[in-house]
Formats: C-alpha cells, structure tokens, sequence
C-alpha cells in the first residue's frame, strides 16, 4: 500500500511532463491503478471484523479460489478479443483496404496486439489460474500471501492492458513476442517474481511430501519465463520521460537473444506451461492415474533440457554462424522425443477410459489437443532441417505451424480446462450444455483444419516460386506475383479463423449460462479426488 | 520380468528413486531447472561475443546519422518487420533478387536487429538506392497506386505528421549504452545534423558528411516546409544496405 501510495506522484509528473501521449496515458493508467490498490487495501484493512482468512475450515483447506476465478474470465475475455483482432488481421492481408490508413489499426500495430493477447493475455491467464488452482488442490493448502495472490492476476492484467493499447500507440521494441517497452516489462518482472514466490510459498505449506508433477512443469515455466525475460529485455530508456529504448545488444548477438527467447516462449510458456495442465486435468477428468511416472521424469528433464538450445533455427542461413545454426537444428530434432513422450504420458492415461470419448466431449477436446501437440511437435523438428528451413523460412508455413500448436495444443487443452474449472469454481453440477461444447469442438476444428491446410498451401507454394528459374535461367517469378498467388488461400484461412472464433463465442456463451445456473451444495459436488503420481515400485 | 530374482530390483530402483529429491524439496528443484535450462544459452550465446566472424568490422560500417535513426525508430513503431525481413541468404534466388547476402556487420549497430521472421512483403536489407525518394513517398502514401496487387497498408499520415526530433540527442546517448560508438560531439550536435540531412544545401552539410560518411543530404519528401516522419522513414530506407561496398569486402578474409 506504501509503495503504491508513494507510486502515484511520480506517474502523473511523468504524465504531464512527457512528450509522448502515449507514454503520457500510461503515466495516467498506472496512477490510477497506483491509487485504485490504496483505497481497496485500505478498504480490505479497516473493514470492522476482517480477520485473515483462516487456513483451513473443518479440518479442510480454506482454498482461496477468488483470484483463480478471475483469471478464468480475464482469460476467455482476451481469449475472445484476441482472436478477434487475429480474425481482423488476416481479413488485412486479403483485403488491405480494411486498413483504412489510419495509424492505430494498421497491420504492423494490430499483429503483435493479436499474438500479444492469445499468448500472453488469453494463455498467461489461463497459466496464472490453473496454477494458482492445481497448486492449491495438490498441496492441499491455502495459496500462500493474501494480496499478493491478488496483485499477480491483477498485475499481470495491468501489464497487459499496457501492452496492447502501447502497440496501438506506437510504442513497441519491435522483438517478436516481447514487444512491450522497458517500463512495461519492469512491471511485468515484479509482478512474476510475487508470483514465484506465491507459487513457492503454497507448495512450501503442502501437506503431501511429493510436489506433483503439474507442479514441476508450472515451477520450470515460471522460472524460465523470469530469466528469458530480463535476459532478452535488457535495454537502455532514452529517458524516464520517454517509452522508448534500445536494447544492450545489437545486431547477430540480438538476434540470438530474440530467439532463444522467442523459442522458449513457446517452449515454456507455450508448453510446459499447458503439459502442466494436461498432467493435471486430463487424468482428473478421465479418472485414471498419469500413465507412467518414470516417463513423467524424463519427459520434464529432457523437455527443459533441450528446448532452450533450439532457439537458432529461427536463424537459419542467416549471418549467425553455421555451428549455432546447426546446434539448433540438431536440438531441436532430438525434442522431438521428448515432446512425443509427452504425448504418448497424456495420451495413454486414457488406458481403460478410452469410452469417454464418446460421451464426454471435453475429454475429447483435450484429447485431440494431444493429438495437435504431437502433430506440430513432429512438424517442428521436421522445419528446423535446414534443407526444409531454406524452403519454409519467411513463408506462411511457419504461420500455418504455430497454429496448428497455437490453436489445436494451447488453445484446445485451455478451453478443456475452463471447461473443467468452470463448474468447480462456481460450484455449478456440471456444464450448462455438452451438446453446446460439441458444437465448440467440431466447428473450431474445422476452423483449424482450414487455416492450417490454406497455410501449408500457400507458404510451399510461396517458397517454390521465389526459387523458380526458367529454362533460361531467371528467376520465374517477380515478388508480387507471389503475393498475389496468396489471395485465395488468405482469404479460406479467414474462414477458419472466423470459425475458430464462432466456437469461442459458443463456448462463452455456454459458460455464462453455466455460471447462471444453480448452484449446488458442496457435499453435492465435491469433484474427484486429485490425480497422484503413483512412484515406480 | 523374472519373479523368480526379486532382490534382484532393488539397484535399479535406486536410480529413480534418487529422484524423491527433487520432488519433496521446492529449492532443490529450483536449483535443478535453473542449472538444466542455463546450459544451452550459454554455449550458444556467449562465444557471439568474442568469434571474429560475429564481430568482424567492416569497412563502410558507420552508426545511422540522428535523422535514420528517427527513421529507423518509425519503422518500429509501425512494426514494418511484420512482414519485411532485413537479412539475406546465401541462397542463389535471394542473392539474385536482393543482392549480395547480408553479413552480421551490417547490423552491427541495429538495436534491436530487424532481420524479421516472415516475407509476406519483400526484404528491404539493399532497398537504399533501389527506387527514388518520390517513389518512396508515392509509395508509402498509396502503395497500390503503383503497385496494383500489393497488400501493404498506406501510411499517408507520415508525410503529414511532423518529425519530433527534441530528444534526439538521448536516443544517440541510449545507443551508445550499448556499444554504439557516437562521439561527444556527435551527440551534442545530434538535433543540428538531423536538420542538415534534411535541408539541401544546409551550411553544416560538409560536417555531417565527414561524420557520416556516405550520408544522404536531401529533402527527402519534397516538402520544404517541415522535416515529417516521412523525410526520416525514407532517409532510412535510403541507407539500407548501402554502407559494405562489396567491391572491396574481402569475403574470405575470416575462413580459417
């Protein structure tokens, strides 16, 4: 509270000094921010009769599920914009004219607003309260602290918030997936470290000897993300009156610091983040134990292991030198073991439940993200072969990749974990409508399968043809005659990303009527018990 | 699986059951993801620091004058590296369509590096010198008045919005931070050099140019009245590329 008091000056001097507007509407956010924490603090203190919320109630836990609660709506509001904004954009690229050339809404500000809201908006909410959620129910403890629970989600919101009205701005440091500026990415470095330590401090009150499994994939994603994220930050402001920097880097070394960030934001934020979820929620929801424990082990070490060397094959044939190029493609070949192995632990959990496929389409849906997840962590190894690089790099195959792991990985086995939580959280019987969540799985799978089929198309067919020669030996094709080859297939992705976001409109429609309908004694609904990792005898 | 030697088990499962470290003690397991994930980095990013390939300095390389580097700080703003990479490779239908591939030194002193990941947009490493400034500026204005299929969005706002170049002096300063070799003088005389290059026929024009070898000293965007952001987007793109003459550049001179 002190330290937000004391926050308020400065930020609106840095408001009304600044040149920047933007900086300068920042400034005002995070004063405001800065004094709408005082007043609730000081509201939550001097309330007659506030105790501290006792630990346990009746020999049970006290769980503190409020902040996962509002996690879980944050995540399905971004879920729904940011897919909407990547709805816009790629309408963008086969009709330009919906630019409409203003500054705010042009492509170049509205991508990273897109891939910033489904990564870290949509998916960094989902991470913060599915791990604030299976932390608390494997450890059997309250979560440790009693704000500061509550200014990691709000926190990490704010920074969002900031983030994407920035790139709207015009205030970017243009590094792929960490485009934020200094001050933002200062903010979002204190929010994680309370954050850490939230998460540590549960798991140091755990009543279980053994720290599950989902716990050692969020610990890894969460430590990981901390140190990609000052390593790859590090810059220099221009001044505390102005938003932008410059990075410490330059050049080769930058780029080699951009990557082994931005591939470890997928293979941490993007995976290990979600195995954590599929260790938890796929055999909860199956009702079997996790397949091997053996395999869970070198599944997590293995997988932490190789990841952070595949950065470099972002950079293939480029002026970073071949041994490193090489380095990446040779790692990143050998994860595919580890990602499959991954796969087949989540996969054959289902061993003796496979029946409830039929019935239960949110075990469905997880499971086909398994099925995603294998797909693109065989496609990913496969491009970062330099031979296959020099054809896919630069094209809309690389595009067409991320999504069929964006979309059928991250965003399946999220949606199948709301769609757990949902009725847990609000101590609802069950989900308003299975029938509704069907509609959701075969709609954004069709939606899926058309954007990434229309990418594979259209990036291989955008890599021949830069490389065609005639018989003469020239080059066959000028660069805009590429371009113009791509409308067919820009406009078919559309489609699938308009279908993609129907289901989500479906979905979030199914859980407002969920959390509508009545609630139900806990006795009633206590869920089943909490998956165990059964250790090797 | 042999029932008849039970006792036999016990070795091989000590292995895995070492592993309880890890999961009953947090700190333990702290430390052990933060020695497995240091590892690879480190090999990978450190030795970029001192191999000569990756450090080499070539001759023609020069930091940008203050009014690319405002360029330069637009074309970020706008997030041009969506869609234009910034990096050739020496792949024979590149080399023929951009020009020679590019080197490391030549974005010795981009911070951050715009080599791009994705070419929905042609890559612009040796666009300076390719087309004219008034090509440019109609371009930027109406890109599909001269390109019919092109998919670019107009930013007719930039010839319109004028440059603000106050603090362009701490954004020298902040580059040389990191590494960038601007000089006291370089700095102090930031805001005056960015309107030279500007100006045609500016008195300090011969100054900038020792400082700036090879520098591009026009009004860029034909406007006489005011230096917009288009004058510096253009001074920028115009330099692209254009600073290694590989007349000279001795592409052997780092094998070993």
């Amino acid at each position: 509270m002190v330290i937000a008091a004391a926050a308020v000056l400065p930020l609106i001097l840095i408001a009304a000094m600044t040149e920047d507007r933007g900086y300068a509407f920042h400034a005002a956010l995070g004063a405001l921010a800065a004094l709408g924490s005082v007043f609730l603090i000081a509201n939550r203190c001097f309330r007659p009769g506030q105790v501290p919320a006792p630990q346990e109630i009746g020999g049970r836990p006290n769980y503190n599920m409020e902040p996962v609660k509002f996690a879980t709506v944050a995540a399905m509001v971004w879920g729904i914009a940011g897919f909407t904004v990547g709805l816009i954009i790629a309408l963008q690229l086969a009709f330009p004219d919906l630019n409409f050339d203003l500054p705010w809404i042009n492509f170049g500000r509205l991508r990273p607003l897109h891939t910033s809201a489904v990564i870290f908006a949509f998916g960094g909410n989902v991470l913060i309260g599915t791990s604030f959620y299976v932390v608390q129910r494997t450890s059997h403890a309250r979560l440790a602290g009693d704000l500061s629970p509550w200014f990691v989600v709000l926190g990490y919101n704010l920074f969002i918030v900031i983030a994407g009205t920035g790139y709207l701005l015009g205030i970017t440091q243009s590094k792929e997936y960490a485009e934020p500026e200094w001050y933002a990415d200062l903010w979002l470095t204190a929010v994680w470290v309370v954050y850490l330590l939230v998460f540590l401090g549960t798991l140091a009150k755990r009543k279980e000897p053994h720290i599950y499994v989902a716990n050692w994939f969020y610990l890894g994603f969460i430590l990981t993300i901390a140190v990609l994220h000052v390593g790859n930050n590090l810059a220099w402001p221009v001044s505390v009156l102005s938003p932008k920097s410059y990075v410490l880097w330059s050049g080769v070394q930058d780029a080699m610091f951009q990557w082994w960030y931005g591939h470890n934001a997928v293979g941490f934020f993007l995976t290990a983040g979600f195995l954590a979820i599929m260790y938890y929620f796929v055999p909860k929801r199956a009702e079997r134990p996790v397949y091997s424990y053996r395999l869970s082990i070198i599944h997590f070490w293995a997988l932490i292991f190789l990841y952070i060397w595949a950065g470099p094959h972002h950079l293939h044939y480029t002026a970073l030198p071949d041994w490193a190029q090489t380095l990446g493609m040779t790692f990143s070949i050998m994860l595919w073991m580890p990602s499959w192995g991954g796969m087949i632990n989540g996969l054959m959990t289902l061993s003796g439940a496979w029946d409830k496929l039929r019935t239960d389409p949110v075990l469905r849906m997880m499971v086909v993200s398994l099925a995603f997840y294998g797909m693109s962590t065989f496609e990913g190894p496969l491009m970062s072969i330099k031979a296959v690089n020099s054809l896919s790099h630069y094209t809309d195959w690389t595009i067409g990749h991320v999504h069929s792991g964006a979309l059928g990985w991250v965003a399946y086995v999220s949606f199948g974990a709301i769609y757990c939580l949902v009725p847990w959280l609000w101590n609802r019987k069950g989900l308003y409508s299975l029938k509704l969540v069907n509609w959701h799985f075969w709609v954004s799978t069709l939606g899926i399968v058309l954007y990434i089929s229309a990418m594979w198309v259209s990036g291989i067919m955008q890599g021949l043809m830069w490389r065609a020669y005639t018989s003469l030996g020239f080059l066959e094709y000028s660069f805009i005659e590429t371009v113009a080859a791509m409308k067919p297939y820009y406009v078919i992705r559309a489609m699938g990303g308009g279908l993609f976001l129907a289901g989500a409109l479906i979905m979030a429609f199914n859980l407002w009527m969920t959390v509508r309908s009545d609630a139900v004694g806990a006795s009633q609904r206590e869920p089943a018990p909490d998956p165990q990792l059964v250790p090797a005898q | 699986m042999s029932s008849l030697d039970a006792p036999k088990q016990a070795p091989r499962q000590s292995l895995w059951s070492k592993h309880k470290i890890f999961e009953t003690n947090s700190i333990i397991l702290v430390i052990g993801v933060l020695i497995v994930i240091s590892i690879g980095g480190l090999v990978e990013i450190a030795p970029l620091f001192y191999l000569r390939n990756t450090i080499e300095k070539v001759e023609g390389m020069r930091p940008y004058t203050p009014l690319e580097l405002a360029g330069r700080a637009i074309y970020v703003r706008e997030g041009c590296y969506n869609c234009h990479s910034q990096m050739i490779r020496p792949l024979r239908d590149e080399i023929e369509r951009y020009g020679h591939y590019s080197l490391a030194a030549e974005s010795m002193y981009d911070k951050p590096f715009q080599w791009g990941s994705k070419r929905t947009g042609p890559d612009l490493a040796r666009v300076g010198g390719k087309y004219s400034d008034e090509w440019q500026l109609a371009h930027l204005n109406r890109p599909r008045d001269l390109v019919p299929q092109s998919i670019m969005p107009g930013y007719p706002f930039l010839a319109k919005t004028e440059l603000n170049y106050n603090d362009i002096a701490n954004h020298l300063r902040a580059n040389r931070a990191g590494g960038v070799p601007y000089t006291d003088e370089m700095i102090e005389d930031a805001k005056r050099d960015l309107e030279a290059q500007a100006t045609p026929d500016h008195p300090r024009a011969a100054e900038l140019e020792k400082r700036y070898p090879k520098a591009q000293i026009r009004d860029f965007d034909g406007d006489a009245q005011k230096i917009s952001e288009a004058d510096a987007l253009i001074a920028y793109l115009q330099v692209l590329g254009t600073l290694v003459d590989f007349k000279l550049y001795d592409d052997k001179a780092n094998i070993r």
